[in-house]
């Protein structure tokens, strides 16, 4: 039986693989323009599509945890919430590079004009604080501040959502079965937040 | 898929063609699934021989069609048209057909024939997107298009029964199918089992589903976007990878205005759009 310590190590490996691994693998195919006839959608979606899988990954990280009496689970966590993130800025460095081809006009003025990037970039704010403030220094720093402002993933989850909703042109069955799952995974929770308030904590 | 005969284009001044390997695998056809890549693997066991296209309304002489009647008419010219999607990208394909103006003016259409009201195949047991609400996005089939009279007696409109100088592989649309070259790629109505001569502006599918979005007349206009997206430049699908796109800028009526912008004159083109 491997220590806990080698578990958390061997699944950040396969993490880090099967990112990085997924990323080079689409680059390289979509260089070679062997990622179907159109690479430039393919590697937009690619990335937002991966980036809510990694967050609804993130999410289920606890409940597992709990349900298997794993914790070192939770030492995963924020791997794949950076993931999460990173797939995030690459959608959007995409999006800008190969859909608009660099154009700053462009950009800015679609980032103006259409409510469902609002959304999107309102998500990627959030994923930018998430992300910043997980380095440990800041954590401890922050204090209890850190737990509130982490609960931010809830609206995010919802925001990239929706995000992926408005984006479709007819076809909305794919964001409303995400739906689903992150209303899931939203409920599970629930029983958990009641106990803790009814538990009185002692104040420090 | 069968080698037609034809008259080829004389007018070969587009440089780049889009790959027939693309033109063939990147496909809207809700019919056969929603993703673009569906349609070639769903369609690919599609026999669209025996066919039957019924010409009929305010016409004199109402026309049935079989399929040898479609493939194998005499007046089939190769058409060398970009297709600009309104999802902002574009192709350029050698279509093979004959003008819609030839076969309407064989039914012989009655004065007060306003609208051409055009309507595809919808069937369950052959087109899994139909019965399907899941791969078939849940959109009210079959799938209808429409246009005005002058715009279906343009020169330029043709009806496809090839490209690449053989018959429509069924994801494009097999047996026949509209190509309006100045007009959103959705216009261009696939797999064809009816033209209707009318004195109504006909339904169409786009514009019942979102009609903020999608108009009757779609006409391609750089200066109206889609609500979602900027319409004044476009990807050309080639044969470049990611890292060797090309990006124009898109032309008002796809480049084709001094063709036909005359239709539209005195039309207010960001209400009708």
């Amino acid at each position: 039986m491997l220590s806990a310590g080698k578990k958390v190590l061997l699944l950040k490996y396969l993490i880090h693989l099967g990112c990085l691994g997924s990323i080079g693998w689409l680059y390289q195919a979509a260089w070679q323009d062997t990622l179907g006839p159109d690479p430039v959608e393919r590697v937009i979606h690619f990335c937002g599509i991966a980036s809510l899988n990694m967050l609804l990954l993130t999410l289920c990280v606890s409940p597992l945890a709990k349900h298997f009496k794993a914790g070192w689970l939770m030492q995963t966590r924020r791997l794949l919430g950076l993931y999460a993130a990173f797939f995030a800025l690459l959608h959007v460095v995409n999006y800008w590079v190969f859909e608009l081809a660099l154009s700053v006009d462009m950009f800015v003025s679609e980032l103006i004009k259409r409510p469902y990037i609002w959304v999107g970039m309102l998500a990627l704010s959030i994923f930018s604080a998430l992300s910043v403030t997980s380095i440990n220094n800041i954590r401890r720093r922050m204090g209890r501040n850190w737990q509130r402002l982490h609960n931010l993933i809830y609206p995010l989850l919802l925001l990239v959502i929706w995000h992926f909703y408005w984006s479709v042109k007819a076809n909305v069955s794919e964001p409303i079965f995400y739906g689903l799952f992150a209303l899931v995974l939203m409920l599970i929770r629930i029983p958990n937040r009641l106990n803790f308030s009814l538990v009185k904590r002692p104040n420090k | 898929l069968k080698p037609l005969s034809y008259v080829a284009d004389a007018n070969r001044s587009e440089p780049d063609l889009t790959p027939e390997s693309k033109v063939t695998s990147y496909n809207n056809f809700y019919e056969f699934g929603t993703q673009k890549d569906q349609p070639a693997e769903n369609a690919k066991d599609f026999n669209p021989d025996p066919w039957t296209l019924l010409v009929s309304g305010m016409v004199n002489k109402p026309i049935t069609l079989g399929y040898e009647d479609l493939i194998k008419r005499r007046d089939l010219q190769e058409r060398i048209y970009r297709l600009r999607c309104v999802e902002a990208w574009s192709m350029v394909i050698p279509w093979i057909g004959f003008p819609l103006a030839s076969l309407l003016k064989q039914a012989d259409p009655q004065g007060s024939a306003k609208y051409v009201a055009f309507e595809s195949l919808a069937d369950k047991s052959r087109m899994p997107g139909v019965g399907n609400y899941f791969l078939g996005g849940g959109i009210d089939y079959p799938y209808v298009e429409g246009l005005r009279m002058d715009e279906a007696m343009h020169p330029l409109t043709i009806l496809a029964v090839g490209l690449y100088g053989k018959t429509l592989p069924g994801q494009n649309g097999a047996p026949v199918r509209l190509v309006v070259p100045w007009k959103y790629g959705f216009k261009s109505i696939k797999s064809i089992v009816s033209i209707r001569l009318t004195d109504k502006q006909p339904p169409t599918t786009w514009n019942k589903l979102a009609p903020q979005e999608y108009g009757f007349y779609a006409n391609v206009n750089p200066a109206v976007d889609h609500p979602r997206w900027s319409q004044a430049r476009e990807r050309r699908i080639l044969s470049g990878g990611l890292f060797n796109q090309t990006y124009i800028d898109t032309q008002p009526f796809n480049g084709y205005a001094e063709q036909v912008a005359s239709l539209y004159k005195g039309m207010d083109l960001r209400r009708n759009y």
